[in-house]
Parts: structure tokens; sequence; C-alpha cells
């Protein structure tokens, strides 16, 4: 090879890089294991955590623990699904198309709107890219975004937008844990590009928010929806039936693995007049020159490639694969299953909160209707609840003090089917024991 | 002898139209939990139509669709600044042990120090890589890290008195430079590719004034050579008070062999999904990283992974932090993959990816350049741009030419891009191909010359082998149908 280049050594291909950036001693990281010791290392590092398989997990918060059918891994696993790259060539890339084109469809069901894209980084990152499209769907430079919002996605709005020139304010939560419709009254003005509510919110709270779209398209803005739980939607209401004109959501539930927060799945609909602003990738159907149906990127003059500085977004990766691995796991749910595991989580996490807050010093935070999580205030500081239950293998929830100072004493809890009745009994009767 | 061919390829509807009433793949558990009721004004009103299908229905359908896909796996995939190497199954493997599965981001930091010791870990390692003092590991792809490292630039001048209104971007930039740009608040100021397709000091100098933030540059650029002026160009952007913003979206190219930091880079983000083989998925996810000069360090995305005596400790307060990019700790599932190749390779094996790497470009180079036209005469890298300008004379595009690549069982090159080649054709091997693989897709190259020249329909038709014909992009723009339609 080197005859045909016309270089003497390797080090000769080498020669553009001027002498002085050259780097001369061996990189300081560690010397290469063979995979029989780099598993091991692997697997000693993995136990070094504890985890939903061998503890009784009750956290949520944006990430939920629920039971991957064994088919997703392994059909997400196979190389032409996983090594494959964005399918900018569509003859040879119909696998990935036509399973986009069917994870738009379903996405577009579940929220009740007319189109999704094919998916952005995470329900945080899609939040703040909601709110830049109402931005620029309205020509207004405000957003009412709830407290009661997840308050990390509320982090990446704020850093999203804070160059932008879009002012955030906030609306506070109700004694229910609702949005304050009165401090939204006062808020919303013709400046407003959204309004920005979970759905459910951080605490588990599913409300009915059509008189918050109606008091929002009245003065000419948006209602934005983003949900952290989506599973909530197999018997709630969907965002489009509320009158959400953009609807976000994490679909990590769908089949993909907590794996510590992240890939997550970002969620992405919105009314179908808004969609050349849309930002990401679209998947379109068309034909092939022989007439047979086919799927291809479309829109794509929208997109950072071919606008550049005048893109509607800088996002380029969409997740593809956790959108296929949401694909196949609401395939095999199906329609009815859809419908049973959410009715489940709902009534499982309803017999927790019951039975928690049947404990004497036990105190709901809310009266709200939850989905899978809600909030409790125990008689204990939160954070020494959690630090006693970890002795008995138990992952009690999610201290709130660090989001919520006017919550310093609440504790965030969920359930979903993945916790036996065995597991709720002794995380009762443990927070029972401490009362 | 061509690789492509029809083999088995199933015809396969959508899961709309296989669905048939009542069919499930999945059984819950029964539960003696009581039936609760939702409040009436809360529930759904019309179902998701979601399809109903069997397990078999569903296992057949995608093992079918998958047929479909071209992928790493089939094939060579020289998909120029793309990086389509291997990846590995061990790094699948590790990413499922239930430890890092299914960890969550909101248990005890003392329930979870294998996975703050993991990205601990990889946040030193890269920052060694890349000749970088600290790293973020939470942007969760190459344009999140750019948007990353453009908040950094803009708080550090902020900091500074004044956040400056400009960047300067070479016009070989990839798209979403200047897109992140705009992002940030941010004018684009584009500087013009050399005669020999590199970025010149003194053009860099003539734009650099105290109204520019920094620079955002790509080494090795996306023609695949190495920015040889890339000291004074960094000295320059230094004198003014700028920053220099790193691409590191061709990393394969140096690794072990120079270092962006040594060479003046401030800020850099790293493509796991490239160099450090975590699979592309498809089009994602990916993991964006973002490296640092001690300078920007104050300002990283909160929260920090921090080493204390007894351990572990995640830590959020952080005053000067440009804030949050994404929820929880990024794509953590890639940050164990990276890992496990890193460990896997050590710096032996890291040395010699990037040599192969150029190596094969090198080759590459060598055996096709009397076919195709290299609009630039000097050293490659990693990948190497051809244009279509001796194909033209026959009629024959550079998108002819990348489909009819298709029918002798190869994924088209990376094609229009970078801008800065009229017709550019831009291959990348990657290191992981053999010497046998490249020679079969330099002589289907070679033969696809000649037969732009003998029959230029044939191209201009092609792909005639793959499963569908070429498809009609304007039509899908036209009518824009986006999912299926149930009415119909």
């Amino acid at each position: 090879m080197l005859k045909t280049i016309g270089v003497t050594s390797v080090d000769g291909l080498f020669s553009s890089v001027p002498d002085p950036l050259v780097f001369k001693r061996p990189l300081d990281i560690p010397s290469a294991l063979s995979e029989i010791h780099l598993k091991n290392h692997l697997r000693d590092l993995s136990r070094r955590n504890a985890h939903g398989e061998e503890w009784s997990l009750f956290l949520g918060g944006g990430c939920y623990s629920h039971y991957i059918p064994s088919s997703v891994s392994y059909l997400i696993s196979r190389g032409e699904f996983l090594t494959a790259y964005t399918p900018y060539q569509p003859e040879v890339s119909q696998g990935t198309l036509q399973a986009i084109f069917e994870y738009q469809t379903m996405m577009a069901e579940i929220m009740g709107l007319e189109v999704a894209n094919a998916s952005q980084y995470d329900g945080s990152t899609g939040t703040a890219e909601a709110i830049r499209l109402a931005v620029a769907v309205t020509k207004r430079r405000k957003a009412l975004v709830a407290r009661s919002l997840h308050p990390e996605y509320r982090q990446v709005i704020l850093t999203y937008l804070k160059n932008e020139g879009v002012s955030v304010e906030e609306i506070p939560f109700t004694p229910e844990g609702s949005l304050d419709r009165s401090s939204l009254k006062k808020l919303l003005d013709g400046e407003t590009a959204c309004v920005v509510a979970g759905y459910p919110n951080f605490f588990g709270v599913v409300e009915d928010l059509s008189d918050v779209a109606e008091a929002a398209h009245a003065s000419g803005a948006l209602l934005v929806t983003s949900t952290p739980e989506p599973l909530a939607l197999g018997i709630f209401r969907s965002p489009g039936e509320i009158g959400a004109d953009i609807a976000v959501a994490e679909g990590q539930s769908f089949g993909n693995a907590m794996s510590f927060g992240g890939p997550g799945l970002g969620v992405f609909a919105c009314r179908k007049e808004y969609v050349r602003s849309m930002p990401g990738r679209l998947v379109g159907e068309t034909v092939d020159a022989e007439g047979q149906r086919g799927f291809v990127l479309t829109l794509a003059t929208r997109e950072q490639h071919i606008r550049r500085e005048k893109a509607t977004s800088n996002i380029c990766t969409n997740v593809a694969l956790c959108a296929l691995a949401a694909t196949i796991t609401l395939a095999l749910w199906g329609k009815q299953g859809f419908k049973e595991l959410s009715r489940m989580n709902y009534d499982r996490s309803e017999d927790l909160k019951e039975r928690l807050a049947a404990i004497p010093g036990v105190r709901p935070a809310f009266s709200g209707t939850t989905f899978n999580e809600f909030v409790i205030r125990p008689r204990q500081k939160p954070t020494d609840v959690v630090a006693r239950l970890i002795d008995d293998k138990i992952l009690a929830g999610i201290p709130l003090w660090r989001w919520y100072p006017e919550l310093a004493e609440g504790l965030l809890v969920c359930a979903t089917e993945m916790n036996t009745d065995e597991q709720i009994d002794r995380f009762v009767a443990a927070l029972r024991r401490l009362s | 002898m061509s690789t492509g061919g029809r083999g088995f390829q199933f015809q396969e509807p959508l899961l709309f139209e296989v669905s048939r009433e009542g069919r499930e793949g999945f059984s819950l558990p029964s539960s003696a939990k009581p039936r609760r009721e939702p409040p009436a004004a809360l529930r759904r009103i019309k179902d998701p139509r979601l399809p109903e299908l069997s397990e078999p229905d569903v296992i057949r359908h995608f093992t079918r669709l998958s047929q479909w896909n071209f992928s790493i796996d089939t094939n060579f995939y020289p998909l120029g600044s793309c990086t389509m190497k291997h990846n590995p199954r061990v790094n699948e493997e590790v990413a499922r042990y239930t430890g890092f599965a299914h960890a969550h981001p909101y248990q005890p930091d003392e329930t979870v120090q294998g996975c703050l010791s993991l990205m601990h870990a990889l946040e030193r390692y890269l920052a060694e890589i890349s000749g970088m003092d600290a790293v973020t590991l939470q942007p969760a792809a190459g344009a999140h890290g750019e948007l990353t490292g453009l908040l950094l630039i803009r708080a550090y001048q902020t900091a500074k008195g004044n956040p400056r209104k400009k960047i300067l971007i070479p016009d070989s930039a990839h798209g979403t430079n200047p897109a992140t740009s705009s992002m940030v608040g941010y004018e684009v100021v584009q500087i013009k590719t050399g005669r020999e397709g590199r970025t010149i000091a003194s053009l860099i100098a003539q734009e650099m004034n105290e109204d520019v933030a920094g620079l955002m540059i790509t080494n090795p650029n996306t023609l695949g050579l190495y920015e040889t002026e890339i000291r004074e160009i960094c000295a320059i952007v230094h004198s003014k008070g700028g920053l220099v913003y790193g691409d590191g979206a061709n990393m394969n190219a140096l690794l072990s062999k120079a270092r962006p930091g040594d060479a003046g880079i401030d800020v850099l983000h790293f493509n796991l999904h490239k160099t450090f083989t975590t699979p592309h998925g498809g089009g994602g996810p990916g993991a964006g990283p973002v490296a640092v000069k001690k300078i920007l360090e104050p300002y990283l995305p909160v929260p920090r992974v921090v080493q204390k005596e007894n351990g572990f400790v995640v830590e959020h307060n952080r005053p000067q932090s440009v804030g949050r990019v994404k929820a929880f700790f990024g794509n953590f599932g890639m940050l164990v993959r990276a890992y496990t190749y890193i460990r896997e390779m050590g710096p032996e094996g890291l040395k010699r990816v990037t040599e192969l790497a150029v190596l094969n470009a090198n080759y590459i180079r060598a055996r096709l350049k009397d076919s195709y036209h290299l609009p630039f005469e000097t050293g490659q890298m990693h990948e190497v741009v051809f244009s279509d300008k001796f194909q033209k004379e026959n009629g024959v595009t550079t998108m002819d030419v990348a489909k009819r690549l298709m029918d002798y069982g190869f994924a088209p090159p990376t094609i229009y891009f970078p801008l800065v080649v009229f017709g550019a054709i831009m291959i990348e091997p990657t290191e992981t191909e053999s010497k046998e693989t490249l020679d079969r897709f330099c002589d289907a190259m070679i033969a696809i010359a000649e037969e732009a020249k003998k029959d230029p329909d044939l191209l201009r038709k092609a792909p005639h082998q793959t499963k569908l014909r070429r498809l009609d992009e304007v039509k899908a723009a036209r009518e824009l149908k986006l999912r299926f339609n149930f009415e119909a």
C-alpha cells in the first residue's frame, strides 16, 4: 500500500503536521485489555451500582423503570439497524425510513396531533426546541413556563433561550399541584408566544389544561405540553384533545432502558401548519422511478446542512435507534396493551399512594389526580428517609429540596408495573417503621 | 465481481396495514390491585390507532425491514466525515449489564459509584487524548456539543465584559457550525478556503478584531487536510481576545499523533459515534462531549462529577456555569461504549487506529486519482475528496456515480459536501477496512468511471439492483405525507 501511495513509511503520511505539533510520547491512558479482562472490569464497575433488578426502585421524575420485551433488544441489535447511518440514501435505507414513518404515525396518534418528527435528543431539549418553534411561528418573544414543569427541563430551556432574546417567566402552582390560573391570566399578554406546562407535571399531577389552551389561544399564544411519562396517555386525554399546539414527550418509557438517564427519546409533535418551521428530521412517503411506494427524508430545506445559519435549528442527529425501540415496543403492546399497561401503572401507584397516606404522619403534598408518581411529605426529612431505606435495598424516592425550597419536606415517589406487590408491601412497612 | 444483488428481499407493508383486531404481542402480570377510575373529565376520548400484532408478526416485520438497510455490518460504508468504522459488539454487551442499563439518574450518589467513576475516568481519557484540561459529557450529539462550546465562549467573553458579535467560520465547515452560531446569538463571518484547500492565517488576521468572539475550525478540515497554519491561526485569534473552537468530527485522523489542545484550540467537541465506535443506529443516539482549557472550566454545564476522599459525588452548585444543556447526565449508554472502546484499544491501539485510517485514505486517493478529479493535490489525512469534473464531460454527475455504486454493493460516499468543491465525492475508509475491501471498492469506482464514458445512461438511471429505484424526493416534499392515512 505504501508503494502505491509513493511513501516509504506510515510516518511519511503525517508530514503535513508541523513538527512542534507532533505528539511524541505515548498517551497517558491505561494499557489495552483483552476482551475477557475488559468484560470483567466493566462487570465490576456495573456491580458498584445499585439497580432496579436487585433493589426496589420507586424513582421516576422523568426516567422510568418499565418492562422491555425481549424482542426489542433482539431486533434493535440487528446490525442492519444498529450500524446504519442516517438514511440520506433512500434506495439502501428503506428499513430505517419505513420504521421512522411508522414511528411518526404512532407518535402523532398518541399525542393526538397531526404530525410528529423523526425524534429529538430527549424531552428536555425537545421542550426547549418547542419554545423556539412557538417563537418562530408567533413572532413573539416571551414564554410562560410552569414551575411544575420538570426542573431540569426548565434549566435546559433557560440555557437554550438566554441568547435568543426570549424572556422566560414562571407560572406558579396551586395547593392541588396544578397550574395557577390567576397568575397565568396576569402574565399572559400580547407578547406571549407560548404557555408551557408539564402533562403530567413533575409532581405526577394530571390536570385538564383545556381552559389554559383557550386562554393562550385567546391572546394569540400557543399551548406547549411536555410529557415526561407518555404512558399516561393510554388513559388520559391526549395533548391534542386538550388543545395543545405543540406536544413534546420523553419517550424513554417506550422500550428504552433507563441507562442512568440517557439516551432518551425526544418525541415532538405539532399542528401541520407549523411543519415548515419544525426542527429535526422528517420522513415522507413518495414513489420510486417505477411507481413503487418508498420513503425519504423530506423538507431538508429547514435543516442545517442546507440552510446553514438560517436553519430552524442546528439539530442533525435524531435518536433513530431509540425511536425504533419505541416503535417495536408499541407494536408489541398494541392498541389494547398500551391502554392496559397504562391502567396497571395507574392502579399500582394509586394503591401505593393510599397506603402511604394511611401511615400516621405521612401526608400527600397535593390533592390533584396523579399518574405513576406523586409527592408525599413523610415525617422525617426526605433525604433521611432515602438514606435509611438504602439498608432495606429500597430506593425510596426523589427529595425535592434541590429544586423546590417550598417543598423541602416533599418526596416524589413512583410505582410502575415493575414494582411487585411484595416490593410495595415492603416499602409501606419500611416507611411505617420510620414514622 | 459485484456483491450487490436482489437476494431475498420481501415486500413488507406498514404495521398499520397488517394489523388485525384483537392481536397482542405481550403479556402483563395479573394484579391483585383494585381497579381505579380516573376522573371522567380527564379520560382519553379517542384511542391512538396503534397496530394489533402478534410477536412473530412483529419480529418478521422488523427483520424484513432491517434487510432493506445498508449498514457497516453489510459492507464497506465510505461515508466521508462520518467515520463509519466497525462497532465492536462487546460495547453493546457491557452497556446492557444490569448495573448500567437499570441505573436511575436520581439514585443517591453512594449507590451509583460505578456510573460516576466510569464518567470521571472517561473525562480524563478524553482530556488526555485531545490535550485539554476538562471535559463535560452532557451533550447528546456533535451539534449539541457545538452549542455547548459556543455557550462557553459566550459566557467567557461576557465575563470579560462583552459577549462580542461574530464568529469566524471557514467555508468548508459542517452546516452545524453556522446554524449553532445563530442559535447562540452570533453573526457568522465566512472565511474563504485558500487555493490549496487550507485556511490561511492572513485571511483570519484580516477578519479578526474585538468584535469577534471566536473562530470555529475543523482540523483536519472537511477536505481531509491538516490545517498547517493552525498555530498561527490560534495565536491571531488569541491576540485579539478571541477563542478557538475545534470541531472534533475528524479526530480519527489525530489520535496519539497530534493533539488539538497543543495547537492552541480552547474548546473542542468529540463525536463518540464517529471516533469512539458507538453505533450510528440509523441516525442516533450519539454523544458529543466537550473538552476545554482551564480558562473555560468554570463555565462547564452542571452537574459535574467530582472525586472526593470517600468516592465520587455529583456537584450542582457552579455559579458561573452556562447551565444545563440536557436532563440528567448525557447519553450515558453511549459513554459506557466509548469508555469500553478506549480501554480495549489502549494508547498503542489508538495510535494504530489513526495510522491505518490515514493509510487507507491515502491508498484510495492513489488508486482513484487517475479516474476522478482531485481538486487539491496536497497530502491527505483520513479522508479524500474527489469531484465529478471528469465525468461531467459525459453528462454524468456525482449523484449518478453515487447511485451506481449501490449496484456494486457499496454505500455511496458523502456527496456534494464540502460545498467548496463542486460535485464533491468525499470518501472516508476508516481503519477497520482491509486492503482487499479497499481494492474491491476502488475496482468498482474505476469500472464506474469507465461506464460513465461508454454508457452514461446506465449511471443516470442507477441504481438498478436495489429494492427500490431512484425515489421522487420532489413529490415527497410537495405532497407531504408524514404519517399513515387511516382514512384512505
